[in-house]
Parts: structure tokens; sequence; C-alpha cells
């Protein structure tokens, strides 16, 4: 039944399946960042559904028939090996397909119930309520500040500079940087380590109150104990918002995530609680890349 | 001729060298080139090096330097006849020595008697010279050759490192051309340097940098009623910065928002259109613009004001109708719009790479955020693209102070101390252009005025660039 090793952490958590003695010995802090992983998921309600989404550039398609619910709430990973179109999907939720130019999407992704691809939803205003994180931190070429005000000052969210420092200090303060950066909030952005401008980067995003926030390989360009610092934001986070992360780490899928989806080949192969994909997927390929057979 | 050939003689002879260096190589290895420490080519090349070139450079030296050394031979003992000479006539004579020993026509000085014998002695040993000088340079340079050659052929062996000498070679020719740039730049401004010394001897200097009259007539003979010449210098800048500012005025705006609209709104064919079409205008002869604006800008300029003036005479604003009645083709605002309209390709195509280089990863953050493509380009990408778009103006402002062929046909020639846009001015670089075309005595303040106003203008654009790389590094926000 063991099939991964990677999926060690998240069975030795909750014991429902196979205990072996030496589990113990599997990062502890890790065994802490994932607390309660199935029933949390399971409360939740469907934040965003997603209907027969077809992607193409140019005359390449690169997604088909997507069709996925994702609860609100909580950690959706989305898993595959390169090029299977699983961030093509991400940024479809908040339209971030539109600047290319070659891009179509058809299908209907809706969030609560809107569709945001239909005619009347701005862009603009979708993407404040759905923030979105890079692969490679980017934080702008200005101060810690102002970066984390960016978002607050372009929708007008504060009437003053006492909310808009209000704000920027929680938004540091949820995204955990706030400690390491209070007496340098002058300075650039671009100072700070990898994971601490990753940290900015979700502060940033955090700033505008968005209700999802889309992560694309938050981790990938970072080392080990800032992703640790990372993956134990993302589960604190998920209290507050809908979270999807892309990874092509299925040891961090396991880790952070409730609900995981496998793309292969443009296609979603399968998706369910994180806790049975890795335990028992149904397909084959699914299998077969969680085992590391391929990917 | 005889060089040239001996140039030929010696690239054989070191590509010889180069051949038996890696045959030599291949050999020691005994048909396993993997023991040898380098590739084969390097054993040739390191040979060929030490065959070619220090003959090559002493050949170099030789061509360069084998005329002064045959000069002061030949007047290192002058004969008495000779000495009684003037200086200047002691020069022509040893020239038509020199001349004549070589076959060239000399100077129409007839030489009699007495100077007509020690001028065949000259001769003759003018010759003399000539082919020591030259043989022992070409003799010289074979034996460097030769023992060049011999010196590192026995060193080749299998352990032998062969590339890294090479390599050494290499890295000094690279090191050797930086440093010859930098020297020839020292050696301009230093001549700069001197030169503006010898003329700040005869005009003060704080008359030159603080004189509001500028006036360059020197009387040339005494007699002369053409007085004393005035050098006050400020004129002549402030009219080089109302041009330059009239220049930046057209230039910076309109290539800054041309340089947004192709690098962020432009779609992919508009832009392959119009940006090849702007670097062809950067291509555009400054001497093509300068007529622009003398026969088209001008005329039509003076035509506009003379219009609007006419509109005004009789009315409450009588006073500046009159003014415009009177305004001439050459005015600073001509010069000012046309180099400005040189300078908008290359704002707009220094500040487009620019812009261009900013990361989209900074864009895609930004519209994440829900941010429009306005604020995006206004809050992200330019405060991101600064530091470069400064460097751009910088470079076009210093393009403006030291263009010549515009202002020399439509700025004017009288130097007046104004900031009326519609009056004629004059800059620096015409002035150089005035002072400097034509037959000109070389020690003259009025020629050697040039210099000062060189240097004063080095110094003022030198001072610019130091001011601008702070404000750079103040306000530089930085990206990877």
């Amino acid at each position: 039944m063991n099939l991964n090793p990677f999926a060690l952490p998240l069975v030795q958590g909750h014991a429902m399946t196979t205990a072996s003695p030496d589990d113990s010995v599997a990062a502890p802090s890790i065994q802490a960042a994932a607390p309660q992983v199935y029933a949390a998921a399971s409360t939740n309600e469907i934040k965003i559904h997603a209907k027969d989404v077809n992607v193409f550039y140019g005359d390449k398609q690169a997604l088909f028939d997507v069709n996925i619910d994702i609860p609100g709430k909580s950690v959706t990973a989305f898993i595959g090996p390169s090029g299977c179109g699983k961030s093509t999907f991400l940024r479809c939720i908040n339209r971030m397909n539109d600047t290319i130019p070659t891009a179509k999407v058809t299908g209907v992704i809706d969030i609560d119930g809107s569709d945001v691809n239909a005619k009347s939803v701005d862009p603009v205003i979708l993407r404040s309520r759905v923030g979105m994180v890079f692969q490679k931190p980017n934080p702008f070429p200005k101060t810690i500040f102002e970066n984390v005000a960016y978002g607050p000052r372009i929708h007008g969210l504060a009437t003053g500079k006492a909310e808009l420092e209000a704000i920027v200090e929680s938004s540091l303060k949820k995204a955990g940087l706030w400690n390491e950066v209070a007496d340098r909030l002058h300075q650039p952005g671009t100072g700070l380590s990898g994971g601490q401008q990753q940290r900015l980067v979700i502060a940033r995003a955090i700033a505008v109150g968005p209700e999802v926030i889309l992560m694309d390989e938050p981790c990938s360009a970072l080392d080990p104990i800032a992703t640790a610092r990372i993956e134990e934001l993302i589960d604190e986070l998920r209290n507050q918002f809908c979270i999807v992360i892309v990874t092509h780490s299925m040891a961090q899928a396991a880790r952070v995530s409730q609900k995981t989806a496998f793309f292969h080949l443009g296609k979603l192969v399968e998706s369910g609680s994180t806790e049975d994909m890795f335990t028992n997927p149904r397909d084959t390929r699914t299998q077969d890349y969680i085992t590391g057979r391929f990917g | 001729m005889l060089t040239w050939l001996s140039l030929l003689f010696l690239a054989l002879f070191s590509g010889a060298a180069f051949m038996l260096g890696k045959r030599r190589a291949v050999k020691t290895a005994g048909g396993a080139p993997r023991v040898l420490h380098s590739l084969p080519g390097y054993y040739g090349s390191y040979a060929a090096l030490w065959a070619g070139a220090p003959a090559a450079l002493l050949l170099l030296l030789g061509t360069t330097f084998g005329g002064r050394v045959e000069d002061a031979m030949l007047q290192a003992q002058r004969p008495a006849v000779v000495q009684s000479l003037d200086v200047d006539r002691q020069d022509v004579f040893f020239s038509d020595a020199q001349a004549i020993a070589q076959g060239i026509a000399p100077s129409e000085v007839t030489y009699e008697g007495e100077l007509k014998a020690a001028l065949d002695v000259k001769v003759a040993e003018a010759r003399r010279i000539e082919n020591l000088v030259r043989f022992s340079v070409l003799g010289l340079s074979g034996v460097l050759a030769l023992s060049g050659f011999l010196l590192a052929f026995p060193r080749l062996s299998a352990d032998f490192r062969a590339r890294n000498r090479v390599e050494g070679w290499v890295g000094g020719l690279l090191m050797a051309s930086s440093i010859a740039a930098v020297l020839t730049t020292l050696g301009i401004v230093l001549s700069l340097v001197w030169e503006s010394w010898r003329f700040f001897q005869s005009i003060s200097p704080i008359d030159f940098l603080f004189g509001t009259v500028w006036n360059p007539q020197i009387a040339m003979r005494a007699d002369q009623v053409a007085a004393e010449g005035a050098f006050g210098a400020v004129p002549l800048f402030a009219g080089t910065f109302l041009i330059m500012l009239i220049a930046m005025a057209v230039a910076a705006p309109v290539g800054l928002y041309s340089a947004i609209y192709l690098s962020e709104y432009a779609n992919r064919p508009v832009r392959s259109v119009i940006k090849p079409l702007l670097e062809v205008l950067a291509g555009v002869p400054t001497v093509v613009y300068g007529f622009f604006a003398a026969l088209t800008v001008g005329p039509l300029f003076r035509a506009g004001f003379n219009a609007l003036g006419a509109t005004m005479v009789g009315g409450p604003l009588d006073g500046v109708g009159q003014y415009l009645m009177e305004v001439q083709n050459q005015m600073a605002l001509v010069a000012g719009v046309v180099m400005g309209i040189m300078l908008i390709p290359f704002v707009s195509s220094l500040s487009d790479d620019i812009i261009n280089a900013v990361p989209q990863s900074l864009r895609d953050g930004s519209y994440a955020m829900g941010a429009t493509k306005s604020e995006t380009v206004k809050k992200v990408v330019l405060p991101a693209a600064l530091p470069g778009i400064m460097a751009a103006m910088l470079l076009a402002v210093s393009r403006a102070v030291g263009e010549t062929m515009i202002v020399t046909m439509a700025a004017g020639l009288q130097a007046k101390l104004t900031v009326n846009p519609l009056d004629t001015v004059t800059t620096v670089t015409v002035q150089i252009v005035t002072l400097l075309t034509g037959d000109q005595e070389f020690d003259s303040p009025k020629t050697l005025s040039a210099f000062g106003l060189g240097l004063t203008l080095f110094v003022v654009t030198l001072g610019l660039n130091i001011i601008a790389l702070r404000i750079v590094q103040k306000y530089r926000e930085q990206y990877d």
C-alpha cells in the first residue's frame, strides 16, 4: 500500500491506512504543517467550478475538456509532468492568459457561480479577487512597503496613510514576514533573500484582500528551508483563502494540499482528496507518476 | 614597398613555424595526441607567435619612427654655411636634401655655390642613412624572427603548456587594445589641455569663462583697425544650452512616448514596421537635417511667425506683433526643433530597448494584482527602466550639445546672449567650425580659442554626466 515514500508524512499524520514503526523518523515539521487535512477539505463548499475548459495557443491545443471543482478555504494542488497544462489551467482562473495574444479559452470557469470569462467581467476586478504568486519571486523594484502597498493603492483600498500602513502591516504579518522586515520597510524589496521575496510577493497578493490565491510553483526557485517556511505559510493561509498551487514536487502536494488534481498531456486525469490520490490512485497514469515511474 | 614585402615574408615564415611546431608536437606525442598537454594547434601557434610577433613589432616601429631617426642623424652635423641660415631656412634645406635623396620634388628654393655643395653632400649622406636605417631594421627583424623561432621550437615537448602560453599572448593583445583606446583618449585630452593652456596665456580664463561678448577678431597686422578681439564664451554656451533645451523638449517626450507605445501597446506587425523605420531615420546624416532646417523649416517658421505678427500689429499686442514681423529664417527655435526631430529615433530606439529589458515577470506580477496596463506601465515598468531611460536622455543631450551641422545651417553665427528662441544664436560647435575652417594662423588666440572652447565643452559634458550618474544612482530601483 505504501506506494510512495513522499506520501509518508501525510499518511503518518492521520494514521488512517498504514503506519510502519519507523514512520516517526519522517520530518517532524511537516507533521506539524498538515494537521487534520482531510476533515478540513470535506467540510468545504466548492469555490471554483470548471466545466469543459479547453485552451488553445494558436493552433496548438494545450488543455482538453478539464472539469474540476475546487473547494474554498483549502489547498488544492495541481501536479503532473512538465508541459501537462497545469500552469495553463491555473492562468485561466484569473485570466492571465489574456496577456498572451494567441491564447483562446473555451468552456466555463465560475467562481461563486459567476463565469470569469463572461463579457461583463473585467479582468482587472477579477484579478483583485484572485491573486497570483509566480514561480520566480518577482517583487517590484520598489521598497518593501511600496511593494505591499501597490495593490491597495491601485484599487483605492486605503483612504489615508494610517490605513495603508495598517494594511501593509497586517499583510506582512499574515505572510509571516513582518518580524523580519519591520525595521527596514523602506529598503528595496529586491534586497531580500529568495524565500523572503516570495513571502513578500504573497503579502503583496494578500494586501488586496483576494478570495483565491493561485500559486504557480512558488517554491521551485527556493532552497529547502525557505520552501518549508512557504509551506507552513500556505497551511496557515488555508483558513482564510482558497489556495490553488501548481507544483512539481509530489511531496509538496502531499504535505500542503487537501485536494490534488493530476494533469497529463493537457488532460485532467484524476482529481480527488490528496490522501486518496497518493494512497489509492484510480488511474494507472497517476499511479505511475506518483511512484516516480515517469515525469 | 620593402616593408610590405618583408611583412609578407615574415607572415610566410610564421606560417612555416606554425606547421613545424605542430608537426613537432604530433611527433613527440608518438601518434597519441592525447599525451600532449594542449591541442597540437597551440604548439604551432606558440612557435608562430615567437617567430612572427617580435619581428613584426620591430618592423612596425621601424616604419613609424624610422623617418625621425633618419632626420635626427642627418641633422646631427650642420655645416657652417647652413648654420648661417634662418632656422626656417635650415629646415627647408634639410627637407630638400631628404626629398632629392628619395627622388621626390624638392621645394622651389634654389641653392648656389657653397650651399649647393653642402646640399649635395647632405643628399649623399641622406641616401646612405636611409639605406643604413632601412637595412638595419630589416636585418634586425630577420634576426629576431629567426632567434624567436629557435628559442621557442626546442621547448615544444609533450608536457609543455602551449595553450596557457598562447592564451597569455592573446590576453596581452586584448589588454594592449584597451590600453590603446584609453591612451588615445588621454592623448586627446592632454593635447586639448595643452593648447588651451597656450590660449589662456594670452586671454585670461576669467574673461573667457565669464565674459559676455564673443568677437574673436584679432588684428593680423599692427596697423589694422580691427582692434582687440573679445573672447567671452558665455553667449556661446548660452546658445548651446538654449538649443539643447529646445531639442530635448521635442525629443524627450516624443521619443519616450513612442518607445512606450512600441514596447507596451503596439502589436507585433505594427512594431515590426515602425521599429526598423525609426532606426533608418536615426541613420539620416545630420547635414540632411541641416539643410532641411535651413531651407524648409526655417522659412516655414518665419512665414508662420510673420503672419501671426501681422494679425497683432495695431492691436493691444502691437509691440509683439512688430517683433514677430521681423523674425528671420535663422533662429534657435528652428535649429532646436529640427535637432529634436533628429534625436527622436535615437531616444525612442534606446528607450524601447531599455523598456523591453524590464522582465516580463514584473508586468505579470502587476497584472496579477489587478493593475491595468496603464498602471503597470506608469508604476512598475517605467520606474524599473528609469536609470536606463536617464542614460538614454543623457546620450541625447550630449549629442545635442556636440551637434554641429544643423546649428551651423539653421541657428546663425551671431553670438548673442539671449533666451529668446526666435532670435539667432550661435553655439560652441559652430564657432569651432568657423574658427578652424579656411586659412588660419595656428598661433593666434583666435585659432587657439577653439581649444579653449573644446576643453570647456568637454568639462561641461563631463560634469553633466557625473551629475546624471549621481541622479541615476540615487533613484536606481534595481531588478535582476
